[in-house]
């Protein structure tokens, strides 16, 4: 904590670090885990390793009472839209985790199905590598991003998402959820010209 | 506990093989069951021998799965095999329906009223290997997203896809600030 002064009994600061440091240590983690590295993140969250001592103990299967996503194990094609529904239904300030190598990167899955890395489609602030991670990796990542949001800092403030139609400096082509799956389609392609089937 | 003793299964061979006669492509006997091949179009019928046929009773749908013989080094009848196993309570005895579907079109008659234990695995073979179930209640995708184009499991469908993993909307970094104290 950026304490400026102490005495005895008081102390000065500054707000922006006061609030900083109550959210590093009150993360409330919005689990995704989708495969083995659930389970390691599960362990990481009981008494052994114990993130209670980091103030984020607090597991909300609800992504609007959450401010940590992580993301634990590989995300299908299928499965992508869902994630990214709940990164937008997370409030601001938000952090995310990559946790294990399929969620950074696809992992031994380079597969039709498989998504290499969902950094390609949501912001990450902390990559744990392992396969699955420990729980003291996944510790570490925890503190990385505690460390971050003392700081002020989280990847989400570095993107923007919406229309590109409403702001084409926001971005060079924001796609619909109609297009996906699409084999090889240009991106820019209205969905509407989609085939049967 | 059902175990495996070979002279169990005779009376059973001799059954399938009389009822089928020329039908019969082949039986091989597996770990602790016999398969029985067959074309595509006897299949059918051969499993409903199996379930109604007095002293038989295979009752009991276990699996159905398939695979495609496109790039496998042995010579097989047709591209496409499904692959059915029932089990027999009251033998006690597994088997194996290996029916062989011709590429192209592929295309088998549906057992899902004869199990209801064949309507999803019905559809998830469709799904991966585009096989086509006629008389399927509801043939439709399982696994794969509804949108989804081709059949990944068929061996001619490359490995990393056609381009699907990357074609989906994307938070794109830039250099501007979001409006507003974040």
């Amino acid at each position: 904590m950026g304490v400026s002064g102490t005495t005895n009994d008081w102390a000065t600061t500054t707000l922006d670090t006061a609030v900083n440091w109550a959210r590093a240590n009150s993360l409330w983690p919005m689990p995704f885990g989708t495969a083995c590295c659930g389970i390691e993140m599960m362990a990481a969250f009981m008494a052994k390793y114990d993130t209670a001592r980091f103030g984020s103990e607090v597991m909300k299967f609800s992504p609007r009472q959450s401010d940590l996503l992580i993301v634990s194990g590989r995300i299908s094609l299928k499965m992508m839209p869902v994630l990214q529904r709940i990164w937008e239904q997370m409030p601001e300030p938000k952090w995310c985790i990559s946790m294990g190598a399929c969620a950074s990167s696809g992992g031994v899955f380079d597969t039709y199905t498989l998504i290499q890395g969902v950094d390609q489609f949501i912001p990450v602030d902390a990559y744990m590598p392992g396969c699955p991670p420990r729980p003291e990796a996944f510790l570490d990542a925890l503190m990385m991003v505690q460390e971050k949001a003392k700081k002020g800092q989280a990847k989400s403030q570095e993107y923007v998402t919406g229309d590109a139609s409403s702001d084409p400096a926001r971005s060079v082509a924001f796609r619909t959820p109609d297009t996906h799956y699409r084999h090889g389609a240009d991106r820019s392609t209205p969905a509407k010209e989609k085939s049967g089937g | 506990m059902i175990v495996y003793t070979p002279e169990n299964h005779l009376p059973l061979i001799a059954k399938v093989e009389a009822h089928l006669g020329e039908r019969l492509l082949g039986r091989e006997e597996k770990s602790h069951y016999h398969q029985f091949k067959v074309l595509a179009k006897d299949a059918r019928a051969l499993i409903q021998f199996l379930r109604d046929e007095p002293g038989l009773g295979f009752a009991m749908f276990i699996d159905l799965t398939a695979v495609d013989y496109l790039k496998y080094p042995v010579a097989q009848p047709e591209r496409f095999a499904v692959i059915t196993t029932l089990l027999s309570p009251s033998l006690g005895i597994r088997v194996q329906v290996k029916a062989f579907v011709a590429g192209g079109e592929p295309r088998i008659p549906s057992l899902a009223d004869l199990y209801a234990g064949a309507n999803w695995t019905e559809r998830e073979v469709w799904d991966l290997y585009g096989i086509e179930f006629l008389g399927h209640p509801d043939l439709k995708r399982i696994l794969m997203p509804d949108d989804f184009d081709g059949h990944p499991l068929r061996k001619d469908y490359p490995l990393r896809g056609r381009g699907e993993r990357g074609n989906f909307p994307v938070y794109h970094a830039t250099t501007q600030k979001p409006q507003g104290d974040a």
